[in-house]
């Protein structure tokens, strides 16, 4: 044990905070966006739904499992050229967006695939009895009746991305995660890494507060 | 199979779980295809079209659920406005309409409620003013009171039957039970096996139903006929010969009965039977023991049937 230099600590905790939150909320809209069209693509190509499509449902299927079982490490590591060929780097919290974005985006997709299979198909029927077509029985009807759970859904897919975002840290991203490993692990200051731990609970907390009220707004 | 039914009327589908009934109504709205032969609807024949105009017809046909089938996230103000947005008419108008429709199904004070906070009764009220919001000219219902208690099922009965009268929507309507055919129907049609096996006025076919799927179905709500189990039980306590007689439509009582008693010298006792209403017209039937002498008693018979409203029970 050591004695903590917040003088030197403090600054780089706000600099890390806010890659933290860089990469957090950059993976959740690009990923929320891809995912929910993924999701929303699943949905209603799937047998027997409005734009049944065995050939683009099968397609999707297999890529997304494909990805989803892969350790975030794993594609992190693997997609280094890609995310070099977008972003012109591989280090840093912006480049870890990539990746982060590539994992959430395949997760939310089954999230929003199970929450938008749920809705009441006497919903669906009577959308198109009243003669909406597929895509406005989709817009109007099938998402807003699974907002709530889709809400609750994103919900968790933050609490993962802050998990996730630790994890990119390891491999040069930086952010909390990072720092917690770097000042506080391997120079064994146990306070550094408790702060940073506290930190990141109060994150999850909020996320997790904030959806459960949006989720409640939106359900009637 | 073919079928008709002329603008104006309710026209009841009545058959047991699995007849297809369901099927056939879903046809008249294209949410599904017949394999074969044709759905018009007016002058529009609608198992032949797609995309837009299939749309468009759907509008012109109101559809209610046994489930209610409401959008949950919405208010029953947003509900009832689905339909008329999706006919492109603007704010002010929907609005006028919505509170219209709100007025005459009586939910004028639930706008702003949303399905969860209804009664099942309340909820199959807003299907309604839903399905009626583009003035439709047929109404279609697939076991719309199944899912309600008998009061509330008269409720919404009522509520389809002013909609028939004051709008004059044709309503065509699935249900298996003959209550419901009883209660407002002008015509009804019983299904088996995916076929139609009898239609006609609902007095002709409660009056004199054919198939045997029908004479059950009758005799599940006009409790004047005996069940083959009834029926033996009557006789081991009567053991004279029995007939049955329809009650005369426009007799209060009946001077059949007191005049063959009379010519005949036999005995003749109710052992069961009713008498009720149908379509505002007296009807009903009485099953009758004959006794006394046998020459007497086949002269009683041969004399009531011939008056056209009789035939002996040799069945059980
Ligand atoms: N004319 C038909 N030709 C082919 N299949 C039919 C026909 N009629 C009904 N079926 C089939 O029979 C099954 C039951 O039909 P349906 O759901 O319409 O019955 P129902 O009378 O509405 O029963 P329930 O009272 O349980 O709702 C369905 O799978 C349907 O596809
Ligand atoms: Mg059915």
């Amino acid at each position: 044990m050591r004695e903590t230099d917040f003088g030197a600590f403090l600054p780089r905790l706000g600099d890390a905070l806010l890659e933290t939150l860089l990469m957090v909320t950059g993976a959740f809209l690009f990923a929320g966006i891809i995912g929910l069209l993924l999701g929303l693509l699943l949905y209603a190509s799937r047998p027997g739904n409005l734009l049944e499509n065995r050939v683009v449902f099968a397609v999707l299927n297999v890529v997304i499992n494909v990805v989803r079982p892969v350790p975030f490490i794993i594609i992190a590591i693997a997609i280094i050229p890609f995310t070099r060929l977008l972003v012109g780097t591989s280090i840093g919290a912006g480049a870890a967006i990539v990746p982060l974005t590539l994992a959430a985006a395949v997760a939310v997709a089954r999230i929003a695939e199970s929450n938008l299979v749920a809705v009441d198909p006497g919903a669906v029927e009577a959308g198109f009895a009243m003669g909406a077509g597929p895509a406005r029985v989709l817009f109007t009807i099938v998402v807003p009746e699974a907002l709530g759970p889709l809400v609750l859904g994103f919900t968790y897919i933050v609490v993962a991305l802050v998990d996730a975002s630790a994890v990119a840290g390891v491999i040069g991203a930086g952010g909390l995660g990072d720092l917690a490993i770097r000042y506080g692990y391997q120079r064994f200051d146990t306070l550094v890494v408790v702060v940073i731990v506290v930190i990141l609970i109060v994150l999850v907390q909020a996320a997790q507060l904030l959806g459960d009220r949006i989720a409640r707004a939106v359900m009637h | 199979m073919s079928l008709r039914v002329e603008a104006g009327q309710i026209f009841g589908i009545v058959g047991y779980s699995g007849a297809g009934k369901s099927t056939l109504l879903r046809t008249v709205n294209a949410l599904e295809r017949p394999t074969g032969g044709r759905v018009r609807v007016g002058d529009v024949e609608i198992s032949a079209l797609a995309g837009r105009e299939l749309h468009r017809a759907r509008q012109r046909i109101g559809m209610i659920f046994q489930q209610f089938n409401l959008l949950r996230s919405r208010t029953v103000y947003k509900n009832i406005a689905y339909p008329l947005k999706l006919a492109g008419l603007g704010e002010a108008q929907i609005l006028d309409r919505v509170e219209e429709l709100l007025a005459f199904v009586g939910l004028s004070d639930k706008a702003l409620s949303y399905p969860s906070q209804l009664s099942g009764g309340q909820k199959q009220r807003v299907g309604i003013a839903r399905a009626l919001a583009n003035r439709p000219d047929v109404l279609i219902s697939d076991e719309s009171t199944s899912a309600l208690d008998p009061q509330t099922t008269g409720e919404v009965l009522d509520l389809l039957r002013r909609a028939n009268r004051e709008y004059g929507t044709t309503i065509l309507l699935v249900t298996h039970e003959m209550d419901v055919i009883r209660e407002i129907c002008d015509r009804v049609a019983v299904m088996q096996d995916g076929r139609v096996v009898e239609h006609g006025d609902v007095f002709d076919v409660f009056a004199h139903p054919q198939h045997p799927t029908t004479r059950r179905f009758v005799s599940s709500v006009l409790h004047h006929l005996p069940s083959d189990e009834t029926l033996r039980r009557i006789r081991a306590r009567h053991p004279g010969r029995l007939v049955q007689l329809d009650h005369a439509p426009d007799e209060s009582s009946d001077p059949l009965v007191s005049r063959v008693a009379r010519d005949h010298g036999v005995g003749l006792e109710v052992v069961y039977g009713g008498v009720g209403e149908l379509q505002s017209r007296r009807f009903g039937s009485l099953t009758i023991e004959v006794s006394g002498a046998e020459p007497a008693v086949e002269a009683a018979i041969v004399d009531l049937v011939a008056s056209g409203r009789a035939a002996e029970v040799t069945h059980a």
